[in-house]
């Protein structure tokens, strides 16, 4: 039945024109959107200087291109999505394989390739497109099978595979949350609580035991993977510079263009990693959570369109991109605030970057996608 | 194990599945009550979590900001800019000429000051400000972000510094500290190429925080200008704790900046010296190294004094250089622009010889005019030179000859290879502003709606008409005849210690012109020099120095009428500025050139005259200087015979 089922695809929304579609997109979500790369501009025009050269005016730019890719990908119906999800899973592999063999090297980590005139981190990339596998193996499950082990080793390898490939580069970081991200998809698709009760636990008795029988280089190795960026001399040096600007920040901020510490250099990759911090400094605690709040709005859409939509793989879609979206702000905000020590992570939206707002805008185009085409028919779940 | 959100245990054995539409219901139902109960839990969790970020950046911004609100009432972290120094320029040989020497400065720092009025008004008491001063720095004050110093008064005497130091108690935001200014010992001498700082302007602002230091300059012209930041370098940064008095508690972080680097010119100050002393207003003499473009000398007279830009220039010395007809501020060496007169024959020449229309050995009647239509155009020799071949055409400097060749060639052939010596091109000197010149083409002409006559041509053939050139590019033009090669004038030698391109002569590409041809016009020109009845044989070097060749020019600034020729017109009796410029090219050793020398003497009747001499001298003064110096290599001084 699921081949004759799935070829049907008779639904209400089939004959919808573009321009039905365009009507359906939440436009006050893309406004949200707008606000808060709007913020990325004012972070960035004070990043360079007082000028929209050399990072907001690009981003604005960029923003823009994203914008259009973002809607041109929402109108996308959802179920052609689905069929192109395994197509897209291969394509990260391999760019990730890619990367590998000729892969630019930086900050000692294979990372990104030359397209063009992009820069493109497949590692970003893969996050969505293995949302995009997991969600296509996942689709028709039905609450049986996600109980079979069996069945549940093969998407095990999927978030294993790429995982690997990232450790490989080596960047553990964006490995641990690549893997966060399967693990929420595989959550939210109903896999039994104690397996992964039962895999923390290992995880956690594991972890202490392995680093106490490290030799002392290799914890050393270990460190600098979690923060690639660190040297050891300067450890620390980054989080102890932001601290002051956010708590010279204080409630109101020092004003825009205002902020000491950005604009005399002490804060490192102000433009990018710790754009969070700039905004912090120059608008207080009042701007850094009116900033943290749009975020959090951007977030509950995502988990409201997962809880609107009628069909599992939309579902675990937006759960999985919604997942991906809070790790970026959570590891950021975190790293600047100096809550943990994982360095590397933009803010999406917001920190200047090509290849970061191309894949994010691409995951929100799949979630529009998927709200667009909530009501779109699949096969019903099986065992 | 059961979880309380385990959906109803009773389904969970059966295979709704395969049992029907209503089991897929049913089946449907059960997931997505399950994907809700999760997906709420995830969400919940995360929303959690950025509570979480919340709560910390609330701990860290205002309530252990505390802790920095403290700072901001008793102690404050403060930051300040170093200033790196800026880089100095040297020349050929080493010798300061722009360096840096010591300022000291009072400052006023905005955020350390309740009321910067209250603090400027003690401050006249003790050291008086005009008014102009006060609103200067009251505009600063409110351009310039409150932790950023602006200068009060610059320059002070150590009495001025002592009185502020007895008094700091009375003036919180004031400091005093010293900072570097600009110096140009050789003065007016280098001031056209080294150019000169000045602070800089809204415009300036390109995003360096340096930019907004008390007492920073930018390069406003010349080498200063061109390389300035190369000079600036990068600014450093410290970070410090004051207390609410602006005392300096201790250091907390620095930064190191990147000093600015040193830019060595090519030009010999003393050379330079040497040759400003001889010139008068009007002159400029250009020296090239032939082989490589390197600007040895530049020379224009009258000059100014860059040391005057540092303190800011008072008006009436602005309004004093801006009138003076004598233009101080431009460099006619390379703004000044000019016919080439005949100093233009070799390209005329060589434009004939390379489209073929005249051959080495074409001989012309020279009656001392050509006539055209109705029109007379006179050779300088009224009563004609005869027949003479093209090699005595130069060095007599025949205008019936040129007239002749240029008729045959047409003036879009000697454009070009007027192009190709640098006339009326950009040769990319380091000073900003340099002129390109105008060399005259059909379509130029055309271009302004008017026709390009046969005439035109004829009167162009000997470097008089529409032509606009630069004693640089005439100097230029001599270099490149003498060494068949595009060579570049050029001043930067080395930047930071680094030898900069253009020093070695393969560097640069051959013009593509046959030797043979430029052999011919090289023969000409020492004929000019070195002949019996060349135009400028009084010039010639002494025998112990070399052997130069050259070529004359002269060149009206007045149409001279028939009338006026009937009537016997002589350019001596005319006012000064109605006589004609005096031009002169020339390359010497001729058998191994090593140097290219242009002079042009503004109104100074007759380039065999006025001209050569002055490049004889400048010639004889390089000699001397270079022959001890390891650098350029001098040829043993055997004044070899031409091949006839």
């Amino acid at each position: 039945m699921s081949v004759t089922y799935e070829r049907r695809l008779l639904t209400r929304d089939r004959g919808a024109g573009l321009l039905q579609k365009l009507w359906l997109i939440p436009w006050s979500f893309v406004l949200l959107l707008c606000a808060v790369a709007a913020v990325g501009y004012v972070a960035l025009y004070s990043a360079g200087g007082g000028s929209p050269e050399p990072y907001a005016a690009k981003h604005a730019l960029r923003f823009g291109f994203g914008l259009v890719l973002m809607l041109s990908i929402a109108l996308v119906d959802i179920r052609l999505i689905a069929r192109l999800a395994w197509l897209g899973y291969a394509a990260g592999i391999a760019l990730l394989v890619l990367v590998l063999l000729h892969g630019n090297v930086g900050k000692g980590a294979q990372r990104w390739i030359d397209i063009g005139p992009l820069q493109l981190q497949p590692s970003e990339l893969m996050k969505i497109m293995l949302v995009l596998g997991l969600a296509a193996w996942f689709q028709r499950a039905s609450w049986e099978r996600m109980g079979n082990v069996l069945f549940l080793l093969p998407p095990a390898l999927m978030v294993l595979l790429p995982v690997g490939l990232i450790l490989k580069q080596p960047n553990l970081g964006t490995a641990l949350i690549t893997g966060m991200v399967g693990a929420a998809v595989f959550f939210a698709a109903g896999t039994r609580w104690w397996k992964f009760a039962l895999i923390g636990a290992g995880v956690a008795v594991a972890a202490p035991i392995a680093y106490d029988h490290l030799h002392d280089y290799q914890r050393a190795r270990i460190t600098t993977f979690l923060d690639p960026e660190s040297d050891p001399l300067g450890a620390g040096y980054n989080i102890i510079q932001s601290k002051i600007a956010l708590g010279s920040g204080g409630l109101w901020g020092k004003g825009f263009l205002q902020g000491t510490q950005g604009h005399l250099n002490f804060l490192p990759e102000k433009q990018t990693d710790f754009i969070f911090t700039m905004i912090a400094e120059e608008f207080g605690l009042v701007g850094a959570l009116t900033v943290l709040g749009l975020l959090s709005l951007v977030l509950m859409f995502c988990f409201a369109v997962a809880l609107r939509c009628r069909h599992q793989f939309g579902r675990l879609i937006a759960v999985g991109l919604g997942t991906n979206f809070f790790l970026y702000v959570f590891v950021n905000v975190a790293m600047v605030t100096g809550s943990i020590p994982v360095g590397g992570v933009p803010l999406p939206l917001i920190s200047h970057g090509g290849s970061a707002m191309l894949t994010t805008m691409l995951g929100f185009g799949l979630l529009l996608s998927v709200y667009v085409h909530r009501d779109a028919e699949f096969g019903a779940a099986q065992d | 194990m059961r979880f309380w959100w385990r959906p109803e245990s009773g389904l969970g054995s059966g295979k709704p599945g395969g049992s029907g539409f209503r089991g897929v219901r049913r089946e449907e139902e059960r997931r997505r009550g399950v994907f809700t109960r999760r997906a709420l839990l995830l969400g919940a969790g995360q929303l959690g979590l950025f509570g979480f970020l919340g709560s910390r950046l609330y701990r860290l911004q205002s309530e252990e900001g505390e802790r920095y609100t403290t700072l901001a009432e008793e102690n404050r972290v403060s930051a300040r800019l170093i200033p790196p120094p800026r880089g100095r320029v040297l020349d050929r040989n080493g010798q300061v000429v722009a360096g840096n020497r010591l300022n000291w400065r009072a400052l006023l720092v905005a955020e350390q000051t309740q009321d910067v009025g209250a603090t400027l008004e003690t401050f006249s008491r003790i050291v008086p400000l005009t008014e102009q001063e006060r609103a200067r720095i009251e505009r600063e004050v409110r351009r310039r972000r409150r932790f950023v110093p602006v200068a009060v008064r610059e320059f002070l005497s150590w009495e001025d510094m002592a009185r502020i130091e007895v008094n700091a108690p009375d003036l919180p935001g004031i400091l005093i500290d010293v900072g570097t200014t600009r110096l140009y010992p050789e003065g007016e001498h280098l001031s056209h190429l080294v150019g000169y700082v000045a602070p800089p302007a809204e415009r300036d602002m390109d995003g360096d925080p340096l930019l907004e230091l008390p007492g920073i300059r930018v390069g406003r012209a010349g080498i200063e200008r061109h390389h300035d930041l190369l000079l600036r370098g990068r600014a450093g940064a410290v970070q410090l704790e004051v207390n609410a008095v602006g005392r300096v508690i201790r250091e907390l972080d620095r930064r190191e900046g990147v000093p600015g680097q040193d830019v060595q010119i090519s030009v010999d100050a003393e050379l330079q010296k040497t040759l400003r002393g001889r010139i008068e207003e009007g002159t400029s003499v250009v020296v090239l190294d032939a082989r490589n473009g390197e600007v040895l000398a530049m020379a224009s007279q009258p000059s100014f004094d860059p040391n005057v830009f540092n303190a800011g220039v008072s008006a009436a010395q602005w309004r004093e250089w801006t009138r003076n007809r004598a233009t101080p501020l431009i460099n006619k060496a390379t703004n000044g622009l000019y016919a080439p007169g005949s100093t233009f024959k070799m390209i005329v020449g060589l434009a004939g010889l390379e489209a073929r229309v005249v051959t080495p050995g074409d001989r012309v009647f020279c009656p001392g005019h050509l006539d055209l239509g109705d029109t007379r155009f006179h050779c300088w020799q009224r009563h004609g030179h005869g027949s003479l071949d093209l090699r005595s055409a130069v060095k007599l400097s025949c205008d019936v000859y040129f007239y002749e060749v240029a008729k045959r060639a047409g003036i879009d052939r000697i454009a070009a290879m007027a192009n190709r010596f640098g006339l009326g091109t950009d040769l990319e000197i380091e000073l900003p502003g340099t002129r390109k010149g105008l060399v005259p083409t059909r379509a130029w002409r055309q271009a302004q709606g008017k026709p390009w006559n046969l005439g035109d041509t004829i009167v162009h053939g000997i470097g008089q008409g529409f032509y606009q050139i630069t004693p640089l590019q005439l100097a230029t033009m001599a270099a490149r005849l003498a060494t068949g090669r595009a060579v570049q004038p050029h001043l930067t030698r080395s930047v930071g210690g680094k030898p900069a391109r253009g020093g070695k002569p393969e560097e640069w590409p051959s013009l593509g012109i046959p030797d043979r041809d430029l052999k011919l016009m090289r023969e000409g020109m020492w004929a000019v020099v070195n002949e019996p009845g060349g135009t400028a044989l009084g010039a010639r070097l002494p025998a112990s120095l070399g052997v130069m060749a050259g070529k004359t020019g002269s060149v009206q600034v007045r149409r001279v009428s028939r009338e006026q020729r009937e009537r016997g017109y002589k350019a001596e009796n005319q006012p000064r500025e109605w006589r004609p410029h005096a031009l002169f090219v020339a390359f010497a050793p001729y058998d191994n050139p090593l140097y290219a020398v242009s002079v042009v003497v503004e109104h100074g009747m007759s380039g065999s005259g006025a001209a050569a001499p002055l490049a004889r001298d400048a010639l004889v003064e390089v000699f001397n200087r270079f022959r001890a110096a390891p650098g350029p290599r001098v040829a043993e001084a055997s004044p070899a015979e031409p091949r006839r």
